[in-house]
């Protein structure tokens, strides 16, 4: 379980997260959506404690700021929006740094670090190209790496920040199922930015939405994804359609524009 | 190839000893030796000037190299040297403090440590101080300014260093001749007197290879994997910074050998440090040891300085260097 009280994150005198209180349940997926500059990146970037914040986050009761980096990184496993990919890096080398917090500072890691990233490997699907360099993936191998290299750090809460962003549909889609039976098979709490508002009101099981750094409502997909709600965010032309297997799609008509952007 | 580094090193000079000889005469100084036909003199050539020039090249290449190396690593910039954070100027100014002053020259080394290691403790204060606001917690978050201020202190101290040569003409020789760095004074003493830091130094450096590594996804991602990332450099810096000062103490600033073997390692064996910062360690210490055979045949009997060496050999190649993993990065 993940509580943030009166979170507020500054970039210099910008107010990047104005006070937001919130709370996240063990197993829960929670879906932070809003528009750009919203505080989504920057709500997960403080609850991984990359960022400099006031106020309080808790983490399975314990408070953030009293835990070693070591400890934190095995409570939280943090997936940037574009993380970082050296070329020359094979896939098991990348999935293996996953369990930095798992090994002594000054030591190798050990032949359980070792089956922990086979078995990671072999779940996503990456066996056969464990031994290929990063530079020759393709965005949604990568994607796959990324992750993987996320659960080998065995950590309870998963924190993405816009998983899917560099994939086609299909491949969002993919990722995101993907994701979701990893979260169920190993009960993972996930905390996502995504800007799909469709693909969020599908995984989430609740969603927060964030706007000028504050929250702008919080709830189930179907009490936060309405015409009324986005419109006072994403702008008038925002409208929602439901499917007849019962889904949200959220789609953006033509001719709005004019709406003020933060 | 640090076997035949070492090999040519004993073996080459201007005695006239064939190997054998130089085999016989290294025997000749153990313990319980057999009898040879050598002279008292070919022995002492081989132990007291050959075999502690070779020692010291090995220690002083493998600690420019792996030092470059970790450099490279703990600040993600390929371009870092050994000297990079102030090191040499530091060193440098010194080492001429003592000349201009009249000092006894065995204060030279400990001068040029004492700079050296002054230099980079400013730098290190300077740079965190300026970057200080912009870090998250748990990363030092001030790459750059340290980077910056060790071109600013090394600029102020190369300044300092010309005004004490410009005012002391007279050392000026000297002074020039130990910027430029050399073997050819080399002793056991030198060797037993920085061995102590360059061991420290390299287990410290070989110990945190993995954890390199990790820093290769970058900072923020590293911290988010568990890395305390400011004591993680802090560590790397101080480690580097010893044994770097210790070996500059004694052979001057030789050039190149810090930022050249790292990547012809890189070319040959990958990026990972796992493997790079052993095996620049091994291919530093055959490198400055070949450099110094070449700085003492070229031109003998007289000494070309092994700095023009391995900058001549460097240059070249840190030019193709660039060209290859440019011809890659057009592949890719």
């Amino acid at each position: 379980m993940i509580s943030f009280n009166q979170l507020t994150v500054r970039y210099g005198s910008t107010l990047a997260l104005d006070g937001i209180t919130g709370l996240v349940n063990g197993g829960e997926w929670l879906g932070i959506i809003g528009p750009n500059g919203a505080g989504k990146t920057t709500l997960l970037g403080a609850i991984s404690r990359l960022l400099r914040y006031d106020g309080a986050i808790t983490i399975n009761g314990q408070p953030a700021s009293a835990l070693g980096r070591r400890q934190l990184a095995r409570l939280i496993a943090y997936v940037p929006q574009r993380p970082l990919l050296p070329p020359d890096m094979t896939v098991s080398e990348y999935v293996l740094l996953g369990r930095t917090a798992h090994i002594g500072y000054l030591r190798a890691e050990t032949a359980s670090d070792l089956r922990v990233c086979a078995s990671v490997i072999e779940r996503l699907d990456l066996g056969v190209m464990s031994g290929r360099m990063l530079r020759a993936m393709s965005g949604g191998e990568l994607q796959r790496v990324v992750l993987a290299r996320a659960l080998a750090q065995e950590a309870p809460v998963l924190l993405l920040d816009e998983p899917t962003s560099a994939l086609d549909l299909g491949r969002r889609m993919d990722a995101l199922e993907l994701i979701d039976e990893v979260r169920r098979e190993q009960s993972l709490t996930v905390l996502s930015a995504i800007h799909d508002l469709t693909l969020a009101g599908q995984f989430a099981d609740r969603l927060l939405l964030l706007s000028g750094g504050q929250v702008a409502a919080t709830g189930q997909p179907a009490e936060v994804l309405t015409d009324a709600v986005l419109a006072d965010h994403f702008g008038p032309g925002v409208q929602v359609l439901r499917t007849d297997t019962g889904d949200l799609a959220v789609i953006a008509r033509r001719g709005s524009r004019g709406f003020p952007r933060p | 190839m640090l076997l035949v580094a070492v090999v040519t090193g004993v073996a080459v000079g201007p005695a006239g000893l064939s190997p054998a000889q130089v085999i016989d005469a290294i025997g000749a100084g153990l313990p319980w030796h057999p009898h040879t036909g050598l002279s008292a003199l070919d022995v002492k050539i081989v132990w007291e000037i050959r075999l502690p020039r070779v020692v010291l090249g090995i220690l002083v290449g493998s600690m420019l190299a792996g030092g470059g190396a970790a450099y490279q690593g703990v600040f993600r910039n390929p371009l870092a040297d050994p000297y990079l954070l102030g090191v040499a100027a530091g060193a440098g100014l010194g080492a001429t403090i003592v000349v201009v002053s009249g000092g006894n020259p065995a204060l030279t080394p400990p001068a040029a440590f004492a700079g050296a290691v002054c230099a980079v403790a400013l730098t290190y204060l300077l740079g965190a101080h300026a970057g200080r606001g912009t870090e998250s917690p748990g990363m030092s978050g001030g790459t750059s300014s340290i980077l910056l201020a060790g071109i600013a202190v090394a600029a102020i101290l190369t300044a300092i260093q010309t005004y004490l040569q410009q005012q002391h003409t007279q050392t000026l020789a000297y002074v020039y001749a130990w910027i430029l760095g050399g073997l050819s004074a080399a002793t056991w003493s030198d060797v037993w007197l920085i061995l102590p830091y360059l061991l420290v130094a390299a287990l410290v450096l070989l110990a945190h290879r993995r954890l390199l590594d990790v820093l290769r996804v970058g900072e923020s991602e590293a911290t988010s994997l568990g890395v305390n990332v400011a004591r993680l450099r802090l560590t790397v810096v101080i480690a580097a910074t010893l044994g770097v000062a210790a070996a500059v103490a004694v052979s001057g600033l030789i050039g190149f050998v810090g930022i050249i073997v790292p990547h012809a390692v890189r070319l040959i064996a990958g990026p990972s440090y796992r493997v790079l910062l052993p095996v620049s360690m091994v291919g530093g210490a055959a490198f400055l040891v070949l450099a110094d055979v070449v700085a003492r045949t070229a031109q003998a009997p007289d000494e070309v300085p092994i700095g023009v060496i391995t900058a001549m050999i460097g240059a070249p190649f840190f030019l193709f260097v660039l060209r290859s993993r440019r011809a890659r990065q057009d592949l890719t």
